[in-house]
């Protein structure tokens, strides 16, 4: 891609100092180097530490480039394999510490604790992050990958899978939760035999990086977790509908998909069995709409990404209207780890009908931006205070954003509920894919309802009425309050319109779009009473036109 | 006699060309390849003129209108040829509340534009991205593709002027 | 085939596998308002209109492009829907600038109509009525974007029934248009065969037929092709 970051350009070389045959290396730093640290010219630290442990003469020591170390606020991110040591905001100038500390690891060295930021995580998605080299399938192949999808087609029918994956109680990671295994079971029951697998990398929620994260620091979980499930339900062909908005992840993926056809983990005769199955990439075009998978399978087939009413759904008619599996990049990324560990494994973490664990991206007002991978049912206060580190400069926390523009905002009473799919929607939220956006005191939550709607009704494919129209005109609504422009009636006129547009559009955008006007007005409706009676914003943010003064 | 289509020909003989036809023969020449064709058109020349939708609507069998239905349709497509340089301001949720919307109104007064426009001379092309997936380090800017983070409105404006 | 009962607001009504809600309805003399809907075309289910509640489903559906099924119980008006058609109606007053005392169409208006048959007597949600263009560039024909409601008939028209694809659809959301080939002036078309499908087949005066006074736009039937006619108008014959 022409327009691709520099510093994202795909790396070939990996930076080693000797080659390691035989033995292992006494001292192993990890260099971050996905999208946000890359970003901080973390590429130039791994080559500079290559060069210094080099003249130092270290020749026991391997330099590697890893994936997300997590801790994203913090980067650009060194790690010591064997201490745990963490190095943050590293500079390619000042990397004497960390190769000190490198020269410092003896082999009775064990990894000391690195704090509740990393302590109170659960990963099973993100299990590698930070630990392989992105584009090297030896890696990965090194720490387990692969081995479930060798139990798979070697050992298990495809009902056996499918039972496996529903009983370990594994929910959509997109954001409605539908279970798995009943999607699979679906599909692989459906007539037709061609069926397709496709991976939903359309991650186009504003504030979430989960399933980037995942392709640019571990894509070949993607790959094996897209294998199962083509066994499972008898799929052939495989897409990836990704982002073009994330140049690296597209880079990644086309060279673990090259390599994993290599190796014959993907193509035909996959290790060595009769099972064939490959994956094509297709990349996004802008368009958030894209997410919806009716939209998204009309994109892979060179229309415009509009969606169209279900059913049929397209478990029963989808890509090139034969039988289509569509799962997010965090479902299939959770599935080796759930087949190689056992489903029973899987189950017992979570609670209720929220089983297992749940990436999530940190970002707003927190101090610990960054991606983190909890188990479900832990409460938002464990994530945003102990993990998240609470607000910056000590700020009071407000509200906490969670499923982007069909979510819903927080606020602090609530902070003790334990997140589940379920309790989200009881407090007027959503899953969504993940997203956790912190605001303290400074952020209006009318402001805030008034962004998202002007995001919708700028994503808003046209098709239909009510998203179409409707969103604008709430946004027309919410841009009155916000100037002090509002009267009394505007306000009982949002709660209709949104309770219309909800309950009339034809997909998940317009259904959704009302979700954050409605939330903010469940808790903050005291905020949009002083815009509209008092004529100020209680946070300052808005521009509020006071009425000329009349002249007596 | 037997119908026999020609396939037709690329628009000039510029060898970028190739690679959007290449792109379009691997996926067979489908009408369902269209999207990948304009992405590997926009790719080569920077923005989709008149003459790659034609040539990329004639050699997938796609009507006209449909090619350009699907070009408008999705905001990573242009247009319209862009500046010497991009300056992509992020405005997704964590760059907002962090102060997207003051970056983006000092560039706007600096530059004299607004979003998808480029200045007059050229120069530079301003445009807004819906999350660039960098919210750590929000506010984030590309700046002719590199990511920058924590950006101040002052330097932005600064750095851009100097161009 | 199979043959499915079912109830729509309470009339038992049979209907035949593959049929669709709208179908059955019309058959029984039920009418469920419609703009996008046109027979003869495939449906979209785009203007939400149409929906109903079908018994046991949490979401609403559009009877256009749902199909029937045995022992379904439909409701297809109730005060609750009549007000969710009433807002949709009145949205698309407010999206772009109909004012029927001047318009081609009135009086022959399937907008105008469908307000009526719900009683909408004023409106009240905010206007965006955005400047939108005229396009009279072509010799027979022009299409005020003004009275445009994307319902996409001409669209879909023009493609499924005269094949020659000349209609699309341009840009996203709010700023969504109908366009001929690549945004070109209609005039300058050359796919265009100037058949008046799409002329005929558009439910407001987006499109008409020039040299029509205010409305004077009721869509006639004709013997053949309107441009025929002019041909033969215009040797004499």
């Amino acid at each position: 891609m022409s327009d691709m970051p520099a510093a994202a350009r795909p790396v070939r070389r990996r930076v080693i100092t000797e080659e390691i045959a035989e033995e292992p290396p006494r001292a192993t730093a990890y260099v971050c180097e996905a999208a946000s640290c890359l970003s901080l010219q973390s590429h130039d630290i791994t080559v500079r530490l290559g060069e210094v442990v080099a003249d130092a003469g270290l020749g026991d020591v391997e330099i590697k480039r890893v994936g997300c170390l997590g801790l994203c606020a913090a980067g650009p991110l060194v790690e010591i394999a064997e201490t745990g040591r963490l190095f943050e905001k590293v500079t390619p100038d000042a990397v004497g510490p960390v190769v000190a500390a490198l020269a410092d690891v003896k082999q009775t060295d064990v990894r000391a604790p690195q704090g509740p930021f990393f302590e109170k995580q659960l990963r099973v998605a993100t299990e590698n992050f930070g630990r392989v080299d992105p584009e090297s399938l030896d890696d990965y192949v090194e720490r387990g990958g692969f081995e479930a999808l060798r139990r798979v087609l070697s050992d298990m029918t495809s009902t056996e899978v499918r039972e496996e994956v529903t009983r370990s109680g594994l929910r959509g990671r997109g954001g409605a939760g539908f279970p798995t295994g009943l999607k699979w079971t679906t599909v692989a029951k459906a007539q037709g035999t061609q069926k397709y697998v496709i991976c939903n990398a359309d991650e186009g929620d504003p504030g979430a990086f989960m399933d980037r994260s995942v392709l640019e620091s571990d894509p070949y979980r993607v790959l094996e977790g897209m294998t199962i499930a083509a066994f499972a339900v008898h799929a052939t062909e495989g897409y990836i509908y990704c982002r073009a908005e994330y140049p690296l992840a597209v880079a990644r993926l086309r060279s673990a998909i090259r390599q994993a056809q290599r190796a014959g983990y993907l193509g035909s005769g996959i290790m060595d069995t009769s099972f064939a199955f490959d994956v094509q990439i297709r990349l996004g075009a802008g368009a958030f709409v894209c997410g919806e998978e009716t939209a998204l399978i009309a994109s892979i087939e060179g229309r415009r990404g509009t969606p169209r009413p279900r059913p049929p759904y397209p478990a029963v008619s989808g890509l090139f209207e034969c039988p289509t599996l569509i799962n997010n990049v965090e479902t299939f990324a959770s599935v080796p780890t759930i087949l190689r560990k056992g489903p029973d494994w899987y189950a017992a973490i979570g609670v209720g009908k929220s089983k297992g664990t749940k990436v999530f991206a940190l970002a707003g007002r927190v101090v610990n931006t960054g991606l983190v991978e909890v188990p479900m049912g832990m409460t938002l206060r464990e994530i945003i205070f102990d993990i998240g580190g609470g607000i910056i400069d000590g700020r009071p926390f407000k509200a906490v954003q969670t499923g982007g523009p069909s979510g819903g905002c927080i606020p602090a009473d609530h902070l003790d509920t334990p997140v589940t799919y379920e309790s989200l929607v009881e407090l007027g939220s959503f899953m969504g894919s993940g997203g956790m956006i912190v605001m303290d005191d400074t952020s209006c939550m009318v402001d805030v309802a008034k962004y998202f709607m002007d995001f919708c009704r700028d994503e808003s494919c046209g098709k239909c009425t009510p998203c179409r129209v409707g969103t604008t005109q709430m946004w027309m609504l919410l841009d009155r309050i916000t100037t002090g422009r509002a009267t009394g009636g505007d306000l009982a006129q949002l709660e209709h319109l949104a309770a219309i547009v909800q309950r009339t559009s034809l997909c998940g955008l317009g259904q959704g779009a009302p979700n954050p006007v409605f939330s903010t007005l469940r808790y903050f409706r005291d905020e949009y009473l002083a815009h509209i009676e008092e004529r100020r914003c209680p946070a300052g943010v808005c521009t509020i036109e006071q009425p000329a003064e009349v002249m007596a | 006699m037997p119908i026999r289509y020609a396939r037709p020909s690329a628009p000039s003989d510029d060898k970028r060309w190739k690679i959007v036809e290449t792109r379009m023969r691997r996926l067979g020449d489908r009408p369902y390849a269209l999207i990948e064709a304009l992405h590997a058109a926009q790719e080569a020349f920077g923005y989709l003129d008149d003459d790659a939708l034609h040539f990329v609507g004639d050699t997938l069998g796609v009507p006209h209108s449909r090619v350009y239905g699907v070009a408008t349709f999705y905001s990573f497509f242009t247009l319209k040829p862009q500046g010497e340089h991009t300056c992509v301001v992020c405005t997704g949720t964590a760059c907002y509340i962090n102060g997207a919307k003051e970056i983006l109104a000092g560039l706007e007064r600096s530059l004299g534009v607004t979003p998808k426009e480029t200045t007059a001379d050229g120069k530079v092309s301003l445009l807004t991205a819906r999350c660039l997936g960098a919210c750590s380090l929000a506010p984030a800017v590309i700046v002719d593709g590199d990511v920058q983070g924590k950006v101040r409105a002052a330097d932005l404006v600064a750095r851009l002027e100097a161009m | 085939m199979s043959v499915y009962t079912l109830t729509i607001d309470g009339k038992d009504v049979a209907g035949s596998d593959g049929q669709t809600i709208m179908e059955v309805a019309e058959e029984n003399g039920i009418d469920i308002p419609g703009l996008c809907h046109l027979e003869g075309i495939h449906d979209r289910g785009a203007c939400r209109l149409c929906v109903v509640e079908i018994a046991g489903s949490p979401k609403l559906a559009a009877a256009c492009v749902t199909q029937i099924a045995e022992g379904m119980e439909v409701t297809a008006h109730s005060d609750a829907l009549l007000e969710y058609r009433r807002t949709i109606t009145e949205m698309l007053f407010m999206e772009r600038n109909h004012v029927c005392a001047v318009c081609v169409a009135n009086n022959h208006c399937e907008l105008q109509d469908t307000a009526e048959d719900m009683g909408l007597t004023h409106f009240d949600l905010p206007r965006i009525s955005p400047k939108a263009d005229i396009d009279a560039s072509h010799p027979l024909f022009a299409i005020d974007h003004n009275r445009c409601i994307l319902c996409l008939r001409c669209v879909r028209v023009c493609d499924e029934i005269e094949g020659a694809h000349t209609w699309d659809v341009m840009h996203r959301g709010l700023d969504t248009r109908v366009q001929t080939d690549m945004g070109i002036p209609w005039g300058e078309s050359p796919t265009c065969t100037s058949c008046g499908k799409c002329v005929q087949v558009c439910p407001t005066g987006a499109l008409f037929e020039k040299g029509r006074a205010v409305a004077r736009g009721s869509k006639r039937r004709r013997p053949f092709l309107p441009w025929m006619k002019v041909v033969a108008e215009e040797r004499g014959l």
